[in-house]
């Protein structure tokens, strides 16, 4: 594999994060061009009870449209999904979203290990998994379930984030394909439709 | 996207996917409990859970297992319908039930309301409390249905941890009441139990969205967080039974993040919030 591009382009991506992971966001969602290829699923730790306003605040600052997770929705090509506030977001086969309220999974609704572990199941090798910034080992299982499914998977590099958590988490439950900081995720995910 | 690109890895036809629908069938078959129509995914992390409850190495073990030990079963289906309620949950949704629907409902001689999938009974109550708050409750009988026995008997003792009753309390306060919670319930040993007098005016009873019909017409439903869990064709069964049930523009509330637009019914309703997925049959519909 050449460095910084991936083996096969992803049919999916997902990417999940908690504190810090707001700013790292900010950096690579807005490098993803117009006409990207793959949905894009997106976990984040916030509070709950607080209507969410990160479709809001990325739709401003991205090329691809950006939406807040519905229940049983198709999944468009191209299109930037969060997960809802207090709802779990997985991937059914079709593909289409559903949501849960079952338990927190790691304190977190929506858990980033429910999400990664669900689109697992349904793109396989055909998924690239990315773990942010955070104050959280949510996130960890989830990589560890692309990785087995022979999917791909990115870390930010720890040195990198502002809360290492997650990270270091996910590092050590399995061995990530590429540890990058954030311009060098950034300049790999604009390469993907090339 | 790439025409070369190789397919996905499980398109149905994995191992987990095959023995999933192959449990699934079997529970049908031998229990009558329908989870066929079910949203595969979250049924799967649940039946996770429950094969490590139950020490099954594979679901095909656990199928093993409840075709031929009968008492193993309610253990899952335990598990498959995991309590997640809690009262007031969402309270915007009870504020625009007060604010909206409750002085159409006001004209009203009597009324008859149904919580569908009321799991271990707190939807049930706090719209008991709130039609109460509302001066209703003397004249409403309010049906609360579920397909587990063991959540409905909790449900009918109306008994919840303390450790919960800070979060209903805050939810309550929020909902628009203009009363405290603690004026509904009596504490001890850890427990806070409510008040009789709510009980009277509600009938727990089972009954399947997947499997029955509509027993009786009623002028409101409520069914949150639960039309989430089933795949396409189950919620159009589900909202289609609804349509049946309500009266002459009757009322449907609806979870936070659901909505009818999978369904072909949604044709037959009229949208009163957005923000609160409440919904009014229309007329003649």
């Amino acid at each position: 594999m050449r460095p910084g591009t991936l083996p096969t382009p992803p049919h999916a991506i997902v990417i999940g994060g908690s504190a810090g992971a707001l700013e790292a966001l900010g950096a690579l969602l807005p490098a993803l061009p117009s006409g990207f290829p793959a949905p894009v699923f997106i976990v984040l730790h916030l509070p709950r009870d607080i209507p969410s306003m990160l479709a809001q605040i990325f739709a401003a600052k991205c090329a691809l449209p950006v939406t807040e997770a519905e229940d049983k929705e198709p999944i468009r090509p191209g299109t930037i999904y969060f997960a809802p506030p207090d709802y779990h977001l997985l991937i059914e086969q079709g593909p289409y979203l559903a949501l849960s309220v079952d338990d927190p999974v790691n304190l977190s609704r929506p858990s980033i290990d429910v999400l990664f572990e669900s689109a697992a199941d349904v793109y396989g090798r055909s998924l690239l998994g990315i773990i942010l910034s955070g104050a959280s080992a949510d996130g960890a299982a989830g990589l560890a379930a692309v990785r087995s499914a022979g999917g791909f998977t990115i870390v930010q590099d720890p040195q990198s984030a502002p809360m290492p958590l997650m990270t270091t988490s996910a590092l050590e439950r399995c061995q990530a394909d590429c540890v990058l900081p954030l311009d060098q995720i950034a300049a790999l995910l604009r390469r993907i439709d090339r | 996207m790439d025409a070369e690109i190789e397919p996905a890895a499980d398109d149905g036809t994995g191992g987990c996917a095959i023995e999933q629908r192959l449990l699934l069938e079997a529970i049908y078959q031998k229990y009558h409990y329908d989870f066929r129509g079910y949203a595969p995914a979250s049924i799967r992390r649940r039946l996770e859970t429950a094969m490590g409850r139950m020490s099954c190495g594979t679901l095909s073990q656990l199928q093993d297992r409840i075709l031929h030990d009968g008492s193993a079963f309610p253990s899952l289906l335990d598990t498959l319908t995991v309590p997640v309620s809690e009262m007031f949950r969402d309270p915007g949704y009870f504020r625009a039930v007060r604010e909206q629907i409750v002085p159409l409902l006001k004209t009203y001689p009597s009324l008859k309301v149904w919580v569908a999938g009321c799991s271990t009974g707190e939807e049930a109550y706090s719209l008991a409390i709130l039609l109460h708050e509302e001066g209703l409750l003397e004249r409403t009988l309010i049906y609360a249905t579920d397909i587990n026995p063991r959540w409905l008997e909790a449900a009918q003792a109306g008994v919840y941890g303390l450790d919960r009753i800070a979060q209903f309390t805050d939810n309550h306060r929020r909902s628009g009441a203009g009363r405290s919670l603690s004026e509904y319930y009596t504490a001890a040993y850890g427990r806070a139990a409510l008040d009789r007098s709510f009980k009277q005016h509600i009938v727990f009873s089972d009954h399947s969205l997947a499997t029955d019909s509509v027993f009786a017409e009623v002028e409101l439903i409520s069914c949150r967080n639960v039309l989430i869990y089933f795949k396409h064709e189950l919620q159009s069964r589900a909202i289609g039974l609804f349509r049946e049930a309500l009266c002459r523009k009757g009322f449907l509330g609806i979870g936070a993040k659901e909505s009818l637009r999978f369904s072909t019914h949604e044709p037959a309703f009229t949208e009163l919030s957005r923000e609160h997925r409440l919904f009014q049959k229309k007329e003649g519909a």
